[in-house]
């Protein structure tokens, strides 16, 4: 008897839930184009290369079965150690000052003490409409040595030029950063302007009446209500910085890989080379793998020292 | 906010004037270092390429625009390309509207089982960068016949988890479900319901996702580089790149200077005339809820 209770309402449950289900039959057709496309272009892929991963592979022919040979070859990789550090290098370098200076600028953009918001906005926005490839080759130009605008303008005020390409390939790592930060800090300002619309002006008045001054306010204030703002922008740019490639691909086409000392190349850069140029699928494959266990782990340091969980901004 | 009131309770009228005017030269000064790239390109369009290789380089505009364009023109079949680049933006943008409006909608409107679930699934597929499937990807494209096709770059990506995201936060900011009770009771289907009802009430979401849209495949790269190996079917980018030419034969500097800028028009002119809707567009999705 008292089986006979506990098996009907179970069944009950999956027949309403089977109810439900035909009930919104259309929902799930209004949803089913993003599962089926990601399942053949997206989910496939990932899992295809993970088993690539442990192969060897050129696209023609059999696919040779190496176990962990190819992450043992990654280990001692001097390449993708190089790479490593230079992705990990540029995505500091670029993203600190880059949303400190766009902080700073919406900063006064909202404090009321200039007019003209939308113009300058926009104005700092447009280098983000811009395709990678335009913006690559016009400071290209620009960082020519012996030409450049950039050293043109460092020798009129008596300032020794720099050589970008060339000598131990120190520069090339600036060129890509200043590429990337000019780019990006426009879009950064926006968001961290609309952030600070957010922040009630009566919190303003209340600190004035409690005599806070500007820096203690931006501290206090500021800061701590902008915080889910700003790990937002991190966590956009976190990927992609980590994954970087049309600058470096662009800015060190045909010298050595990465330019002078490999000084730019990238993890994507890397793999691409690795991948669709060497033709070292499983190899490439395992490079892709690597990059995705260095940003889980990236991600999973980063979720311990803010404590917030990626989807709740 | 302003902050005004307590300025002038603390600093003296002088000093906050001279504040003023250090803000406005850093945020001008900021302005000029975002344009002068652009300016730079205008420039070198102008110039033949002896003269952007000699020292001082030029600051003002010159004569060689018509030469250059007309140098251009054999070396990449621009318009052909300039119409790649649009074909593919305008297709993709179009997917993309209807296929993440119609998510957003089902995920913001109906309450069906594992609807949940499925949406944090669907934004967790945004966490993974997508180097990790590349070359799966790429074999899959070669294998349905793909390549130098644009389905390769149109079918994978008519899709985004983001445009679903964005067009779900909207539509349940603004679409009262009062309205769809009524449409039912009026006899509605459920299809008619979401294409006549609701999205025609859409247009500021499509406004800045189609925005964004556009300009992600117009500016795109790396995946036609991959997939368009004919020159008739680049994109301009890429025959941008290959305008670049052999940096041992040296290529036209002057000419590659008017290709970019001509590449940039449409997306920029497009920007510049909705910049204040896109602009809040844009924030308004991603920072309210």
């Amino acid at each position: 008897m008292a089986a006979q209770l506990r098996v009907r309402p179970r069944v009950k449950g999956l027949l309403s839930l089977w109810h439900e289900i035909k009930k919104n039959w259309v929902a799930y057709v209004y949803i089913s184009p993003f599962y089926i496309l990601f399942a053949i272009f997206g989910a496939f892929p990932i899992l295809f290369s993970l088993c690539l991963s442990f192969q060897r592979w050129t696209g023609h022919g059999p696919m040779v079965f190496e176990g962990l040979a190819n992450y043992s070859h990654l280990v001692h990789d001097r390449l993708f150690s190089i790479a490593l550090w230079n992705t990990m290098v540029i995505w500091v370098a670029a993203h600190v000052p880059m949303l400190f200076l766009a902080l700073v600028l919406a900063f006064i953009l909202n404090s009321g003490l200039v007019r003209f918001r939308r113009a300058f906005e926009t104005l700092y926005f447009t280098p983000m409409v811009t395709s990678s490839v335009a913006v690559a080759f016009i400071f290209m130009t620009m960082y020519g040595v012996r030409f450049g605008l950039i050293n043109f303008g460092l020798k009129t005020i008596g300032l020794p030029t720099i050589d970008w390409w060339g000598g131990t390939g120190f520069w090339v790592k600036p060129a890509i950063i200043i590429l990337f930060v000019w780019r990006w800090t426009g879009w950064n300002m926006v968001i961290y302007l609309a952030g600070l619309q957010g922040i009630d002006q009566e919190l303003y008045d209340a600190a004035k009446i409690d005599g806070a001054g500007l820096s203690q306010i931006f501290r206090y204030i500021t800061l701590p209500l902008l915080k889910p703002v700003i790990l937002f922008t991190l966590i956009l740019s976190f990927v992609g910085g980590i994954t970087i490639f049309d600058e470096p691909y662009l800015l060190t086409w045909m010298q050595t890989l990465g330019g002078t000392n490999h000084a730019g190349l990238t993890l994507a850069l890397y793999l691409y080379t690795e991948g669709f140029v060497r033709g070292h699928l499983g190899y490439a494959s395992a490079i892709a793998y690597a990059i995705c266990a260095i940003i889980l782990a990236l991600s999973a340091i980063n979720l311990k020292l803010f404590g917030k969980p990626p989807g709740a901004v | 906010m302003s902050l005004n009131g307590a300025r002038r309770s603390t600093f003296s009228v002088i000093s906050s004037l001279f504040v003023k005017v250090v803000l406005y030269a850093t945020l001008t000064g900021g302005a000029i270092l975002s344009f002068l790239p652009f300016y730079w390109m205008l420039i070198l369009s102008t110039h033949n390429t002896q003269r952007i290789f000699r020292y001082p380089p030029p600051l003002l505009p010159g004569g060689n625009l018509i030469i250059n364009y007309q140098n251009m023109l054999p070396v990449i079949p621009f318009w052909r390309n300039f119409f790649n680049s649009a074909s593919i933006a305008i297709t993709t943008t179009l997917l993309t509207l209807l296929f993440c409006s119609m998510g957003g909608y089902a995920f913001a409107m109906y309450r069906f089982p594992g609807r949940d679930r499925l949406f944090f699934l669907m934004l967790s597929t945004m966490m993974v960068p997508w180097l990790v499937g590349l070359i799966p990807w790429f074999i899959i494209i070669s294998r349905l016949g793909w390549l130098n096709d644009f389905k390769a770059l149109i079918v994978p990506g008519a899709v985004s988890a983001f445009g679903i995201f964005w067009m779900r936060q909207y539509i349940s900011a603004n679409i009262p479900t009062e309205l769809l009770d009524a449409a039912r009771i009026d006899g509605c289907s459920e299809f008619m319901i979401f294409f006549r009802v609701v999205a025609p009430l859409l247009s500021p979401a499509y406004g800045a996702l189609g925005i964004m849209t556009f300009m992600g495949s117009w500016n795109s790269f790396f995946y036609p580089l991959l997939v368009l190996k004919d020159s008739k079917m680049a994109t301009l980018p890429l025959a941008l790149q290959i305008l670049r030419g052999d940096p041992y034969r040296g290529g036209d500097y002057g000419v590659l200077m008017l290709g970019t800028a001509l590449a940039m028009l449409p997306v920029l002119l497009v920007f510049w005339a909705a910049s204040r809707r896109f602009i809040s567009g844009l924030t308004a999705g991603a920072v309210r809820g």
